[in-house]
């Protein structure tokens, strides 16, 4: 069996008194996509820098395609595709001489007029980096990450500053990128980005791992959060909320919402008791947490 | 805006080490090249000096072929203005833009970026030194030729130390920081080195204290003498390239 995409295990970076990241374990398979989500400051760059060898962690490994980051990292370079946060490019070089500058340094690399295209980027091919906007700045360097077909991309906060089109324009490509069997580890702040891209997402806080799980495993451990129940109005619901450890409220006449960590059994206790109660309910409505629920509660219970 | 299946499949490799470097070299001097502006202040400096110590009687010069002495000076502080000062003040830049750390996470190796590094600055004294050259032989100066390749060799040394130092203090200070040190040792090397008049007479150690003033010495001893160049300054150029790259590599910073 071939080793993983990326193998980090217990890894620790410093910056002098501050630990910046403080044990974290992770993996990326062949062929899957990684997010690594977390604020400013959680630690996402620091050991994204140990994986591409730019940072020799403190305490534990990483292992990135079987191999040492920092010792083979000659090695490694034309297999990997990099992507940096900002900047990176010399001001003064257009965007087609940076994207062929890059191409010549591999052995197959991908037609650069079609990469252009691909990122919209095909009209500022005489542009200089300097005069490109944000945006347009972060989707050349994506190219550039791109351009020796790696068999691992490492991307950080790869949507940051873009609009929206361009953003839906980098996830689509991300997309091909898994089709194609690219393994990727991304970081990002934003929790759509995560949920849509990601076969596997590590929300990290303060250095350290909060969770990690699959998108729909993530949401599904925190369950339904919210019941949504019509039926006649008035009905003397303080004896629901009294058996059942729920809050449940009627906002609107006849609409009760009933909010609380609510499994299979209570869902089925809650209409139990309305049918007891001899009421006809006429529409039933659940609310399952969102990423951005789980990330919230988890991140405000570190903070604390 | 859909790319067929498999256009991303990996298919990873590094191209030929020899044309890596070559796209690479041609990126330094394209990049040179769009900021011309630079290239010709960096020449206007030696070019002053050319003119204004060769053609009046400003400074004091030993001897009396006051072209004779100025030429080869002005000829060794043009290597210094470009391998030193302006590569130190570039390679600042592009450690503060983030381009050295984006070249580190390519296929170009670190040797190969110092050898690309060195390999343009290298075009670029020599097409700097043959104007200089020429604007000299206009002005009346006339060189004895039967010296060349050992010229030429005091030169490749000059650069390589040069370039050593600059990658050097690019690496340890930050960019505003080498901008301001590149210049004033510029600046004191101008007064000092034996351009324009004397260097400080100390005799051999001046040789290896002062690389500009032996460089410039040699060009004199060869191209205007004739003579051979003194073994003093062989060894204290050769010390220097090598001490000046060692440390450049080992101390070398992508970011």
């Amino acid at each position: 069996m071939r080793e993983a995409a990326v193998e980090v295990r217990d890894v620790v970076v410093r910056y002098g008194d501050v630990v910046a990241v403080d044990g974290v374990s992770l993996t990326v398979p062949r062929g899957g996509i990684l997010a690594l989500l977390g604020n400013n400051g959680a630690g996402k760059t620091s050991l994204l820098q140990v994986c591409e060898g730019f940072r020799r962690p403190d305490a534990g490994s990483a292992r990135v395609l079987g191999r040492d980051p920092v010792a083979d990292h000659d090695d490694l370079m034309p297999r990997l595709g990099i992507m940096l946060q900002s900047g990176g490019v010399y001001p003064w070089a257009t965007a087609g001489d940076i994207l062929r500058l890059f191409a010549s340094f591999a052995a197959r690399p991908l037609d650069t007029d079609m990469l252009l295209d691909r990122l919209g980027l095909r009209k500022f091919a005489k542009t200089t980096f300097r005069r490109l906007s944000g945006g347009e700045q972060q989707r050349l360097s994506l190219a550039v990450a791109l351009v020796g077909r790696p068999e691992l991309v490492f991307l950080d906060e790869p949507t940051a500053g873009m609009d929206v089109g361009a953003r839906q324009t980098t996830w689509e490509l991300v997309e091909s990128l898994r089709a194609d069997g690219v393994s990727v580890l991304l970081t990002t702040h934003l929790l759509d980005e995560a949920e849509s891209l990601a076969d596997h997402v590590v929300i990290m806080d303060n250095g350290v791992v909060a969770a990690t799980g699959t998108p729909a495993e993530l949401t599904a451990a925190a369950g339904i959060d919210l019941l949504q129940v019509r039926a006649e109005p008035a009905l003397p619901v303080a004896g629901l909320a009294a058996r059942l450890d729920v809050k449940v409220t009627e906002d609107t006449p006849g609409e009760y919402a009933i909010a609380g960590s609510l499994d299979t059994e209570a869902i089925a206790a809650v209409l139990g008791w309305f049918a007891a109660a001899g009421a006809q309910v006429t529409a039933v409505n659940t609310r399952r947490r969102t990423l951005e629920d789980v990330y919230l509660a988890l991140t405000a219970g570190a903070a604390r | 805006m859909s790319t067929d299946a498999g256009t991303f499949t990996p298919a990873p490799g590094r191209a030929p080490m020899r044309a890596i470097l070559r796209s690479q070299i041609r990126m330094e001097l394209l990049l040179t090249a769009r900021r011309g502006e630079a290239v010709v202040l960096a020449m206007g400096v030696p070019l002053l000096v050319l003119l204004g110590a060769g053609l009046t009687r400003a400074t004091n010069v030993p001897g009396d072929d006051r072209l004779g002495f100025v030429v080869p000076g002005v000829l060794a502080l043009t290597v210094m203005s470009t391998a030193f000062t302006g590569q130190a003040i570039t390679t600042g830049y592009e450690r503060g833009y983030g381009v050295l750390k984006r070249l580190g996470a390519s296929p170009l190796t670190r040797p190969g970026l110092l050898f690309s590094k060195t390999a343009a600055i290298l075009c670029l004294v020599a097409v700097q030194v043959l104007v200089l050259a020429l604007v000299g032989v206009a002005v009346g100066w006339r060189p004895e030729l039967s010296e060349l390749l050992p010229a030429i060799g005091v030169t490749v040394l000059a650069t390589a130390a040069y370039c050593g130092l600059a990658l050097l203090i690019a690496s340890v200070l930050r960019p505003e920081t080498t901008t301001a040190a590149a210049t004033l040792i510029y600046v004191l090397m101008l007064a000092a080195g034996g351009i324009m008049f004397a260097a400080p007479d100390l005799g051999t150690a001046g040789h290896f204290l002062l690389p500009l003033a032996a460089h410039a010495e040699a060009l004199r001893d060869t191209l205007t003498n004739g003579a051979a160049v003194p073994a003093s300054i062989w060894l204290s150029l050769t010390l220097w390239a090598a001490v000046a790259l060692t440390a450049a590599a080992r101390k070398f910073r992508w970011e």
